[in-house]
């Protein structure tokens, strides 16, 4: 954003905003239920109270809503939703057998993912499997816990970040 | 015909979602240390949450509560794993600090000399961030 020249960045904010005014106002209209003038007033005031918020705190931008990217985000948490059930189903047998079935183990896992968007997500994936859980994220690397050594192996074979490092490219 | 079929349905995932529910607490009582009692109870809020509200979805009908419990949904998805990674980073902080918890040495020194913050103020920040 900074190379770009003032006019681009002001309408691509433009863009960010509007894409947030929409919804917002759509989590509003569902949560409401009434649709009096008084209340749609409300309604009204207060989402331009969280975007002017949102625009002074400058959090409004494609990090936070990164919708250029939402169908290969939907695929993608497609596959994720099948592998926490998997891993659910594991840690749920480890917790049914007992200490003796686990063996927690700690690592470092390379992270060779360059925007920070798409290594939060590859972090943010990894929490959500139980099983495994990102305690720390540096440069190059993540700092990973994991309930079983198997656990930890499968992340350094990378199927994930390259699936996260996929989302981004062109 | 559609109507008994989603209340079995319904049935089936909201008793699957309590079996992870509680095997998520058993998980907590048995595995002996901090780390890994997390992960025992990120079993209850992953697919235990997602079963007991898809099996209310089905049974909710169209209108404003399926909406309601969508979102929930959406929300247990993106805030869960944020405060679970705020706890195990926490622990980082105090006597549950994890062997390879540090940032390698060359890197920390890099860190003190490169800013005069220091390597604690640099967790708190990226904390912030994550």
């Amino acid at each position: 954003m900074k190379t770009d020249n003032r006019g681009r960045a002001d309408r691509a904010d433009a863009h960010y905003s509007l894409y947030l005014v929409v919804v917002l106002s759509v989590i509003w209209l569902g949560n409401s239920g009434h649709y009096s003038p008084l209340l749609l007033t409300f309604g009204v005031v207060s989402v331009a109270l969280v975007v002017w918020i949102g625009r002074r705190m400058q959090v409004v931008d494609g990090e936070s809503q990164p919708f250029h990217l939402s169908l290969r985000l939907l695929a993608y948490y497609g596959w994720l939703l099948r592998k926490i059930v998997e891993s659910n189903i594991k840690v749920a047998a480890c917790a049914w057998k007992g200490p003796r079935a686990i063996s927690p183990v700690s690592g470092r896992v390379p992270c060779r993912l360059e925007s920070d968007l798409s290594r939060v997500i590859y972090a943010n994936s990894i929490t959500l499997t139980p099983g495994t859980v990102t305690v720390s994220l540096d440069d190059g690397e993540v700092l990973v816990h994991a309930l079983t050594e198997s656990g930890l192996a499968e992340l350094r074979e990378g199927e994930m970040e390259g699936r996260v490092a996929r989302l981004e490219q062109p | 015909m559609i109507d008994s079929v989603l209340a079995i349905l319904s049935a089936v995932m909201l008793g699957l979602g309590g079996f992870f529910m509680v095997s998520g607490a058993i998980g907590l009582l048995r595995f002996p240390d901090f780390y890994s009692r997390m992960h025992a109870a990120s079993m209850t809020d992953t697919l235990g949450s997602y079963l007991v509200v898809g099996g209310l979805m089905l049974t909710a009908g169209w209108g404003l509560p399926l909406f309601k419990l969508a979102l929930i949904l959406v929300f247990i998805f993106f805030t869960s794993p944020t405060a679970g990674h705020a706890l195990a980073k926490s622990a980082q902080h105090c006597d549950l600090r994890l062997p390879g918890g540090g940032a390698s040495t060359k890197k920390a020194d890099n860190e003190i000399s490169g800013s005069a913050q220091g390597p604690d103020s640099r967790d708190v920040v990226s904390a912030d961030r994550v």
